[in-house]
C-alpha cells in the first residue's frame, strides 16, 4: 500500500495521533479514556505509519525494538505501586497524592504513573505482536 | 540460625559473579564456608548437652500458620555437625578431586545450595518450611547427579532420582497438611501436644502413609531404593556427601523427628520394621553381586538406611539409642570409604574391585584410612562400629516378640555389610600390585587427609565413647522425648550374649570374604532377575505413562484451531446445559425490558447481515472484514448502553485485529478450500446450541436480583477516595490496580511468546536454507 496520499498523510497523522493518545491517557481520570486505550491508539498510529511507509521505515523511526517498551512500562507501573511501600510503609498500590499543586500541571498522583506504565506496556505488546507477525508472514 | 542457613545460598549466588576466583588455586578457600558454619554450630554443643534448645522464629505467611521457625536441639545439632563437618572435608576434597574442572564453580554452587537446604531441613520446626527445604535438597541433588551432563546415563540417573524424591516431597507436603489439619498447627513441637488427637483421628493412617512415602523415597527404602545406586553416577564427593552421609538420612531424620508425634502405634512400628528389614537384607544381599566399588558402597548404604528405619520401627529405648549411635558410626565409615574410592578412582582410573589390587604400595596412607573404615564398618573393636553394632543387637534382643528372627536377620545383614566393607576397603589394597598400576602417583594431600581424619575419628570415638555420649547421643534422646540419664556407651561390656553375637558376625564376615571372590559372573547372575526388580517395573510404568500422555496430548492438541474451538464450545455447552436445563424456570418478564429504539434495530440488522456474510463469504478477506463490522456493531451497542470506555477500547482492538488478520491472510494462497456440508451443519448446530444457551443464561442473570453493593461502593468512593470522576478508570488503576498490574504482565508474556515462537521458527528455516 504505497499510495502517495496515505504516505504524506501518515507523516502528519503520526504525531497528531500520538498527541491524541496522550490526551486520551491523561483525560482518563475524569472522562472516558485511560492508559489502555491510549496505548492502543498510539500503536495504531505506528501501524498506520508502517502501512504507508513500510515496516522498515517505521522501525528506523522508532530507533529501538518495541519489545523494550514492555519491561520499561512494567517497571514504571511496578515502581509506582511499590513507592508507597518503600516511602511511607503503606500497602502495595496505595494511591499517593501530592499535597501542593505544581503550576500549570496540577496535583500528581501515583495512579497516573501506573497508568503511564500501562500505556507503555500496551504499546510494547501490540507493536511487538504486529511487527513480528507482519515480518514473518 | 537463619543467616547460617542462608550462607550456603548466598555463597552460590556470589559464585555467579566471582566464579572464576574459585576455579583456580583459590578453590580450597571455599572450604572456609562449611568450616565457619561447623564452628558456629559446634559452639552450641554446650547449650544443647545441658538439655536446652535454641529457637528462632520469623513470620512468613502467618495467616496460614506457615512460619520460618528454627529449632536447634540434639537431633538437629547432630545433623548440622554432620552436614557442615563432612561438608568441610568434602569441599576441601573437591578442590583436589575436580582440580581444574571447567565447571568447578558451578559444582561448588550446587554443593553450597545443597548444604544450605539441608541445614534448613534439619533445623525447621515448621513442617511446611521443612518441605520447602526438602524439595531444595532434591533439586540440588538433581544438579549434582547430572553434573557430568554430557553423559546420557548421568542425565537419566539424575532424572530418576529427581522423580522419585520429588514424588516423595509432594507426599511430605500432603502429609504435613493432613497433620496440620488434624492438629491445627504446622509446628512440630505443637503437634506433640496434640499427640492423642492425631493418633485417634480417622486420617491417622493416611497421614502416616504419606509421611512414610516421603521418608522411604528420600532414604531409598525398598521398593524405592533403586535411585540411589543410579545416583552414584555423580562425582564421588557428591556420593560421599549427599548419598551416604547426609541427604539420604533426611528420611531417617523425618521418622526420628515425627516418632514422638505419630509413632508408638502398631501400624507405625510394624510398617517401619518390615520395610526396614526387607531393605536391609535385600540390599545387603545385592551388594554381594557388585564389582564397582561405588556400587558395593551404594547397596551397603541402602542396607544401613534399612537398619536405621528398622531400629526406629522397633520403637524401644534401646533401639532409638542404637539408631542414634549408628547414624554417627555410618556417617564416619561410609564417608571414609567413599572418599578412598574417589582417591583410588582419581589416581588409578578404575573402581573395579576385580581389577584393583596391591594399591597399598602406591598409596599407603589411603590404604590405612580404608583399613580403619573397613574395621569400623565390620564392627571390630576398638572402633565405634563395634559400639554401634552391639547396640543394634541389644535393641533386637530386648524385643518382646520374634527375638530370634529379628536378631538373625540383623546378623545376616551385618555379615553382608562387613563383607561389602572388606571388598571396598581392603581388597583393592592387598595382594600383588599389577604392572599397569605401578606408575600410579600418590594422591595429593586433600585426597588422603579427609578420609584419614574421618577414619581416625571412628577409632577415637570407639575408644572414648564418652566423647559422643554426653555431647550428642543424650541430647538426641532428649529431643525425641526419651530419658537419657542412664545412657552409658561402653566399648567393653564383659562377656555377654551380645559379645558372642558380635564375634559370630565378625567371624562370618571374614570367612565370607575369603570364600567369595567378587566376579563378573555374579553380576550376570543377578542381572537375570532384573525383570522383576522394582527398578524395571517402575521404568515400565513411567514408559507407559509417557505413552499415554503422548496419546492424550495428540488427541487434544491436534494443531487445528477449529477443533480447539469446537472442543471448548462443546465442553461449555455440556457444562452449561447440565445446570441450566435443570434449574431454569423459563419465565421472562418482558415488561421489564426497555423498548427497542430505531438505532438498535438498525445496528442489529447490520449485525445479522454481517454474520450471514461471514458464513457464506467466498473469500477470506471478505469474511475478516465482515467480522470487523460485527465487532464495530457490538461497540456501538456499548455506546448506546453508556459504556464509552469499553466501546473505545473495543474499537481500537477491533481495528488492530482486522489489521492483524489482513497481514496474515494477505500472504496466504488465494485458493480457499471451503468446508463441506457435513462440517457446516455440525458447526451450525454447535453454534446455535451455544448461542441459545448463552441467551438463556443472560435472561436468567437478568431475572436474578442484582447485588449492587460493590458497584455502589466504587461509584460512591471513586471521587471521594481516588479523586477521579471516571469510575472505570479509577477501578483499573487504583481500586483494583494490582489486577491491572498482573494483566499487563500477562500481556507482556504473551507478546514475548508470539515473538519467541515466530522468531525461533524463522531461525530454523534460515538454518535449513543454508
Amino acid at each position: 500500500m504505497k499510495t502517495l496520499i496515505l504516505r504524506t498523510a501518515s507523516n502528519y497523522l503520526l504525531p497528531i495521533l500520538l498527541l491524541f493518545s496522550i490526551f486520551i491517557l491523561l483525560r482518563g481520570h475524569y472522562l472516558p479514556g485511560g492508559g489502555f486505550v491510549g496505548g492502543l491508539i498510539a500503536s495504531i498510529a505506528f501501524v498506520l505509519h508502517a502501512f504507508a511507509n513500510g515496516l522498515k521505515n517505521t522501525k528506523r523511526l522508532l530507533k529501538f525494538h518495541p519489545g523494550f517498551l514492555m519491561p520499561v512500562g512494567l517497571s514504571v507501573a511496578f515502581l509506582s505501586g511499590i513507592l508507597p511501600v518503600l516511602a511511607l510503609d503503606e500497602p502495595f498500590m496505595t494511591s499517593l497524592w501530592m499535597h501542593h499543586a505544581i503550576p500549570v500541571i496540577g496535583k500528581l498522583n501515583t495512579a497516573l504513573f501506573f497508568d503511564i506504565g500501562v500505556y507503555i506496556v500496551v504499546q510494547g505488546v501490540t507493536l511487538t505482536i504486529i511487527f513480528t507477525i507482519s515480518e514473518s508472514a | 540460625m537463619l543467616i547460617a542457613i542462608l550462607t550456603g545460598f548466598a555463597f552460590a549466588v556470589l559464585l555467579l559473579f566471582g566464579g572464576k576466583l574459585v576455579k583456580g588455586k583459590l578453590s580450597i578457600l571455599s572450604t572456609l564456608i562449611p568450616l565457619g558454619l561447623f564452628i558456629y554450630f559446634a559452639r552450641f554443643i554446650g547449650d544443647v548437652s545441658s538439655h536446652n534448645f535454641i529457637q528462632e522464629n520469623f513470620s512468613w505467611i502467618p495467616s496460614l500458620g506457615v512460619n520460618l521457625s528454627f529449632k536447634l536441639d540434639g537431633l538437629s545439632l547432630l545433623f548440622c555437625l554432620m552436614i557442615t563437618g563432612i561438608g568441610t572435608l568434602v569441599f576441601a576434597y573437591t578442590s583436589a578431586y575436580l582440580k581444574g574442572h571447567k565447571y568447578l564453580d558451578r559444582f561448588y554452587g550446587y554443593l553450597s545450595v545443597f548444604m544450605g537446604a539441608m541445614l534448613g531441613l534439619v533445623l525447621s520446626e515448621n513442617i511446611i518450611s521443612l518441605f520447602v527445604f526438602w524439595e531444595l535438597t532434591s533439586i540440588s541433588s538433581f544438579f549434582l547427579i547430572g553434573f557430568n551432563n554430557d553423559n546420557p546415563a548421568s542425565r537419566k540417573s539424575a532424572l530418576t532420582a529427581l522423580g522419585i524424591t520429588g514424588i516423595g516431597g509432594l507426599l511430605l507436603l500432603a502429609g504435613g497438611i493432613v497433620l496440620g489439619n488434624i492438629s491445627g498447627t504446622y509446628n512440630i513441637s505443637e503437634m506433640l501436644a496434640n499427640r492423642d488427637l492425631i493418633l485417634g483421628h480417622e486420617y491417622y493412617i493416611l497421614a502416616a502413609c504419606l509421611i512414610f512415602g516421603a521418608a522411604f523415597t528420600k532414604s531409598a527404602q525398598f521398593p524405592f531404593h533403586f535411585w540411589l545406586p543410579g545416583a552414584m553416577k555423580a562425582p564421588t564427593p557428591v556420593s560421599t556427601y549427599l548419598h551416604s552421609a547426609t541427604m539420604v538420612k533426611a528420611g531417617v531424620y523425618l521418622l526420628f523427628r515425627l516418632s514422638p508425634v505419630m509413632g508408638g502405634t502398631d501400624f507405625w512400628n510394624t510398617t517401619l520394621t518390615i520395610v526396614g528389614l526387607v531393605t536391609m537384607v535385600y540390599s545387603a544381599f545385592h551388594a554381594l553381586f557388585r564389582t564397582d566399588m561405588k556400587g558395593i558402597l551404594a547397596y551397603s548404604t541402602i542396607s544401613a538406611l534399612g537398619i536405621l528405619v528398622f531400629l526406629i520401627g522397633l520403637g524401644t529405648h534401646e533401639s532409638f539409642l542404637a539408631a542414634a549411635v549408628f547414624i554417627i558410626v555410618h556417617a564416619l565409615y561410609k564417608a571414609t570409604l567413599f572418599l578412598i574410592t574417589g582417591a583410588v578412582d582419581h589416581q588409578a582410573k578404575s573402581r573395579d574391585v576385580t581389577q584393583l589390587s596391591g594399591l597399598r604400595k602406591v598409596m599407603p596412607i589411603v590404604a590405612i584410612a580404608a583399613l580403619l573404615a573397613a574395621i569400623s564398618n565390620a564392627g571390630i573393636p576398638p572402633s565405634v562400629g563395634f559400639v554401634g553394632k552391639d547396640l543394634i543387637y541389644e535393641g533386637t534382643l530386648h524385643m518382646e516378640n520374634s527375638v530370634v528372627l529379628l536378631t538373625a536377620l540383623a546378623i545376616i545383614t551385618n555379615v553382608l555389610i562387613s563383607y561389602a566393607g572388606y571388598v571396598a576397603g581392603i581388597k583393592p589394597f592387598v595382594g600383588k600390585l599389577p604392572k599397569r598400576y605401578e606408575n600410579v602417583k600418590k594422591p595429593p594431600f586433600w585426597l588422603w587427609f579427609p578420609p584419614l581424619l574421618l577414619g581416625t575419628l571412628g577409632f577415637v570415638f570407639g575408644i572414648f565413647p564418652v566423647l559422643i555420649q554426653n555431647t550428642l547421643i543424650k541430647p538426641i534422646l532428649w529431643s525425641i522425648g526419651l530419658e537419657a540419664s542412664e545412657v552409658h556407651l561402653k566399648l567393653w561390656h564383659g562377656f555377654t550374649p551380645v559379645l558372642g553375637l558380635s564375634a559370630l558376625t565378625i567371624g562370618s564376615g571374614i570367612l565370607l570374604y575369603f570364600l567369595l571372590k567378587p566376579s563378573h559372573k555374579l553380576i550376570s547372575f543377578i542381572a537375570k532377575f532384573d525383570k522383576v526388580s522394582p527398578k524395571y517395573i517402575m521404568e515400565k510404568m513411567t514408559w507407559a505413562f509417557a505413552r499415554f500422555s503422548a496419546f492424550w496430548t495428540n488427541v487434544f492438541q491436534n494443531g487445528y484451531l477449529r477443533n480447539y474451538v469446537s472442543t471448548i464450545t462443546l465442553f461449555l455447552i455440556i457444562l452449561m446445559a447440565f445446570t441450566l436445563l435443570q434449574e431454569t424456570t423459563y419465565r421472562v418478564d418482558y415488561s421489564s425490558f426497555a423498548k427497542l429504539t430505531v438505532y438498535e434495530i438498525v445496528i442489529l440488522s447490520i449485525l445479522i447481515l454481517a454474520i450471514g456474510l461471514i458464513v457464506f463469504a467466498k473469500s477470506r478477506l471478505a469474511a475478516v472484514v465482515a467480522t470487523g463490522i460485527m465487532g464495530y456493531c457490538i461497540c456501538l451497542l456499548f455506546v448506546f448502553y453508556s459504556a464509552p470506555d469499553l466501546a473505545m477500547t473495543q474499537f481500537a482492538i477491533d481495528t488492530l485485529t482486522v489489521i492483524l488478520f489482513v497481514l496474515v491472510l494477505y500472504r496466504l494462497p488465494k485458493y480457499l478450500k471451503l468446508s463441506d456440508y457435513k462440517m457446516r451443519i455440525r458447526d451450525g448446530i454447535l453454534s446455535l446450541a451455544f448461542g441459545g444457551l448463552i441467551t438463556i443464561l443472560a435472561l436468567e442473570v437478568l431475572a436474578q436480583p442484582v447485588n449492587s453493593e460493590v458497584s455502589d461502593f466504587y461509584a460512591k468512593n471513586a471521587y471521594l477516595l481516588a479523586h477521579g470522576k471516571n469510575v472505570v478508570n479509577v477501578i483499573l488503576v487504583d481500586f483494583r490496580g494490582a489486577d491491572t498490574m498482573v494483566e499487563i504482565s500477562v500481556l507482556a508474556i504473551s507478546a514475548i511468546g508470539v515473538f519467541g515462537l515466530l522468531k525461533l521458527r524463522l531461525k530454523s528455516v534460515e538454518r535449513y536454507q543454508k
